[in-house]
């Protein structure tokens, strides 16, 4: 390992200097002195976080933060990329119950879906009209905010055809068109027959070829505590977002309220 | 006067010193998102052998049921952890300083030696620049798992939209698993590190915040600089085509 033999991307010697031991202590001095400036930013980065205003569950400068996350992911992600899917044998059969918020009372009796439309009367539909639509299966990972994830399997019909069938989600009360952003609501609102449990989806997830009004599991019917009669399967989302139940839908261009957002999680969860 | 060698420049510091606090918020959010379903343990046959975690740890830090707080603490510091880091490998690749810190072919064998010497079980320390080899695949293996860390960590953020990435790290639930072993690698680092810094002395240790370490010109726990590996008698005399360095022999900086 003699010098000489080294090559030029050899390891070169630490600069030297030599300084009189006055200026020396100097340096020592005021390096420490700008380091012990510098420790107490950390500190004041807390106290300001800690001291500042919460906004919903948590305080406003992280919420800030949280919201220009979901600007940056909804602005060069795209909103059409496909979650993986996998063979239905991967399929867990007994599907993870995790969460009853809206759904601890009995399911109402002669249950409708509501939704609400601009200049129109509320639409009122059955389980029967949204079997009408296409069924679409899906088999893929379901991801709790948690830190859980199982494989499911899911049919239902997609919410963006059941959308165009309706001409939901638009200003005008034309078709849906995912490229026509202007006449386009910002939000989908959904809600639990029994308020207790509502969550706000932007339009684009809404849209999402693998999102589905969800009917079956596993090839059944789905049960009261997997959302009966009729669910959100949401999988560009954490599972908060896949609201049981729906019991209304409405659309929106401001943030319609969702649960757990107020209790301190992003808003926007996209994965 | 003073013969000082200029050890850390002012960008490294400044790396270093951010990235303490903003790792450890990064550790520490990340345990309160870890609480919300916390299964790994290392386990020989049916016996657990270790839980990660058991709940008197999560009860003694204070940290249940605080995931939401943990969730946007982690991803507003995120940036912070990736914007130093990117700033730092570069710096250290525009600036020469990855010459100091790259393990090279003879940094294994270095390392063995140094381990042998810090265990008391050899008598010296082979001969180094800046980093002895030991230090060199440790803190390049920091830098690497600081990647690493970015990567699983957007594997499990956004699994849709980097979905080739969740499964070339071989899945979802894989790639959790990585981004916690990870941050555990940075942990054992940090008490190895603490007590290397202890070790080594407070002339080292204030050299991470002035940049320079004063050295004697003849203390004898200082190797030469040119003092070969395999123990040879120190040659007292300049390198043949030693660079146009003052009149006394280089000297290396003592450990660390």
């Amino acid at each position: 390992m003699s010098q000489s033999a080294k090559p030029k991307s050899a390891e070169p010697q630490l600069p030297e200097d030599n300084i009189p031991e006055s200026i020396a202590r100097r340096r020592m001095i005021k390096a420490f002195g700008w380091f012990a400036l510098a420790s107490a930013v950390p500190f004041g980065v807390y106290e300001w976080v800690k001291n500042s205003v919460g906004a919903q569950g948590i305080k406003r400068p992280l919420r800030n933060v949280l919201n220009v996350n979901e600007a940056i992911a909804r602005t060069y992600f795209s909103d059409t990329h496909l979650i993986p899917t996998f063979p239905v044998e991967a399929a867990a059969k007994q599907a993870r119950i995790n969460g009853y918020d809206g759904i601890k009372s009995p399911i109402p009796e002669g249950w409708k879906l509501q939704i609400d439309r601009a200049n129109a009367t509320p639409l009122l539909l059955t389980v029967d009209d949204v079997k009408a639509l296409p069924k679409h299966e899906i088999v893929y990972e379901f991801k709790c905010i948690e830190g859980w994830s199982q494989v499911q399997h899911w049919a239902g019909a997609r919410l963006s055809d059941f959308m165009e069938k309706y001409k939901l989600g638009t200003h005008s009360g034309n078709v849906p068109n995912p490229d026509n952003t202007n006449d386009l609501f910002k939000y989908v609102g959904l809600e639990t027959p029994d308020k207790e449990y509502y969550v706000g989806i932007d339009i684009e997830s809404a849209l999402h070829p693998q999102t589905l009004l969800a009917y079956e599991l596993n090839g059944q019917p789905i049960t009261a505590p997997h959302g009966a009669p009729l669910r959100l399967i949401i999988p560009v989302k954490y599972g908060v977002k896949n609201l049981k139940r729906i019991g209304r839908m409405f659309f929106a261009d401001t943030r319609p309220r969702d649960f757990w957002a107020e209790r301190g999680y992003d808003y926007y969860v996209g994965l | 006067m003073k013969r000082i060698v200029h050890k850390h420049p002012l960008a490294i510091r400044w790396f270093h010193w951010i990235n303490f606090p903003v790792l450890f918020v990064m550790i520490w959010s990340g345990l309160l998102i870890y609480w919300a379903y916390d299964p790994y343990k290392i386990q020989i046959g049916d016996y657990t052998l270790i839980s990660f975690f058991p709940d008197g740890f999560y009860k003694f830090l204070g940290v249940q049921r605080r995931l939401a707080e943990g969730m946007a603490w982690h991803f507003v510091f995120q940036w912070l952890f990736i914007l130093n880091g990117v700033l730092y490998v570069g710096y250290t690749f525009i600036s020469g300083e990855w010459r100091h810190l790259v393990p090279d072919r003879n940094s294994f064998r270095e390392a063995i030696q140094v381990t042998l010497y810090d265990l008391g079980l050899r008598k010296t320390q082979p001969p180094f620049i800046k980093y002895n080899g030991a230090q060199k695949i440790t803190y390049f293996s920091i830098m690497i798992m600081g990647v690493g860390s970015v990567f699983t960590g957007y594997a499990i953020y956004k699994p849709t939209q980097f979905s080739w990435l969740t499964s070339l790290l071989g899945g979802y639930e894989a790639a959790r698993l990585e981004h916690f072993i990870l941050t555990l690698g940075y942990v054992v680092f940090f008490v190895i590190h603490i007590v290397q810094v202890i070790r080594a002395g407070w002339s080292n240790f204030q050299s991470m915040v002035t940049g320079f370490e004063i050295v004697k010109p003849n203390d004898p726990d200082r190797p030469l600089m040119n003092k070969p590996v395999d123990d040879q008698p120190d040659t007292p005399t300049k390198p043949i085509d030693s660079p146009v360095e003052p009149v006394a022999p280089p000297i290396k900086p003592a450990l660390s």
